[in-house]
């Protein structure tokens, strides 16, 4: 199985509060803890190009995304990045159809073949997006506006896959249908996943490397059971 | 009604929604421009906007007369094209539409400021242009705003009477609008007809006025 480099090698201030990441890791899938405040999401946003770095330099797979030395910066529009932030962010004036299919262009799916037409056909279902197709997005609970929100993401064929707590809000015996498509979004489709998290099984069932953030610098960097124990000590039984 | 106040109802109507058509460009991209972007002037382009709003509507319909006149900067550029615009049909719409944009641009730019940005990014990264995000999401999240923006603007134009009077005058069937109707036909005593034309004034105003609050509202 490949994996991406991820080069994630830059330094963001915010008032007070700087992210200064230093990294370069080998991943199909990404896991980015901490607490809250230490720079999960805000390493999502530059990632995803919402926000720019005040210097440094991001790579996905050998893409460069932003070089301040080199003046480089790769707007949002043109990275392909399917992002799903915690709260969704679907659009309120559109339907659930209008949502999922606002990336989906000609280009976009141009790209697919038949197998990875078929696999994402797959992960559609796995998702049970179909019932919510012309339903309003306002009347959708927490999960059920997470599962678009990564629909919408996988229709404008993304080159990488950015999700903020994408579990969080689904419901218990829908996650473990939501793991096995994102299983499936990182293997069939082979699109590589970035994800903060804050339960332990989520990590050890979908990442290959992980990084521990806290106060805006990487405290722990390696394989997912190198850096789990580092941040959350399981409460003994 | 007799057929001369519904000729002046119909035709202060048709006048008023012209205007509103005529303003609605330039007044959403004002209101975009002053919503969304910073720029070398902009807090003078803000007051000029508004400017109608606070000078007294005589003032502006001389300023315009002087504008548009045969001599005046834009008037002798018309003319110079065969088009004579004072006192036509076409000056009441000029006159209406310049003291309705104000509302239109206030009312328009609140939307936009509420327009969560964060909508506009998501568009982004699913590919969208700067064209197609604002199409697609900034004006139909702040369509609310601006089609109450535009009743508004309408309401304005169709009670408009200073500015119109001195541009247009108050020519019978030609330039004659509902307020300055009420006046000419007060000054030579058919209180009845200019009574009959307040009561669709009222009772326009009314309906437009009760639409734009609804529509704010529901946002």
């Amino acid at each position: 199985m490949t994996t991406t480099e991820f080069i994630l090698d830059a330094t963001c201030r915010q008032g007070a509060f700087t992210l200064a990441l230093d990294l370069r890791v080998q991943a199909r899938a990404l896991a980015l803890f901490g607490p809250s405040g230490s720079g999960k999401t805000t390493t999502l946003e530059l990632l995803a190009g919402l926000r720019t770095p005040d210097a440094g330099r991001l790579a996905v797979g050998g893409r460069v995304l932003v070089d301040r030395a080199a003046g480089i910066h790769v707007p949002a529009r043109a990275r392909r990045v399917g992002y799903v932030p915690q709260d969704a962010l679907l659009f309120p004036h559109l339907s659930v159809r209008g949502n999922v299919f606002y990336g989906r262009t000609d280009a976009a799916s141009a790209g697919l073949d038949e197998t990875n037409r078929r696999a994402l056909a797959e992960v559609m279902a796995l998702l049970e997006i179909e019932p919510l197709m012309d339903r309003s997005v306002s009347g959708l609970s927490g999960g059920e506006r997470q599962r678009v929100a990564l629909a919408r993401a996988l229709q404008a064929s993304p080159a990488f896959l950015l999700l903020d707590e994408p579990l969080a809000a689904v419901d218990l015996p829908r996650r473990r249908r939501i793991v096995e498509a994102l299983r499936r979004i990182r293997d069939e489709l082979a699109i590589p996943l970035v994800y903060v998290t804050h339960a332990p099984e989520e990590v050890s069932a979908l990442a290959d490397a992980a990084i521990l953030l806290d106060g805006g610098r990487v405290v722990a960097r390696g394989a997912p059971r190198d850096v789990l124990p580092v941040m959350a000590p399981l409460p003994e039984a | 009604m007799s057929a001369e106040v519904r000729e002046i109802a119909v035709f202060t109507t048709l006048a008023a929604l012209a205007a509103t058509l005529v303003m609605l460009v330039p007044g959403v991209a004002l209101a975009w421009l002053l919503a969304r972007r910073r720029f070398p002037g902009k807090a003078i382009v803000e007051t000029l906007v508004s400017l109608p709003l606070v000078v007294p509507p005589v003032a502006t319909g001389l300023l315009l007369l002087w504008l548009f006149g045969r001599r005046g900067p834009i008037g002798a550029l018309l003319a110079s094209a065969g088009i004579e615009l004072v006192f036509t049909p076409a000056a009441v719409v000029v006159a209406m539409a310049l003291m309705g944009l104000p509302l239109l641009v206030r009312t328009a730019r609140a939307g936009f400021e509420q327009v969560t940005h964060r909508y506009e990014q998501m568009a982004e990264t699913l590919g969208a242009g700067p064209w197609r995000v604002f199409t697609t999401i900034t004006l139909p999240l702040a369509s609310r705003n601006i089609v109450a923006g535009a009743v508004l603007g309408f309401s304005r134009a169709l009670g408009e009477f200073g500015a119109t009077i001195v541009v247009a005058g108050s020519i019978p069937g030609r330039t004659r609008t509902l307020a300055v109707g009420i006046y000419s036909f007060m000054e030579t005593g058919r209180d009845a007809d200019a009574l009959a034309l307040v009561a669709v004034s009222v009772s326009i105003a009314f309906v437009a006025v009760l639409l734009s609050g609804r529509l704010v509202r529901q946002g």
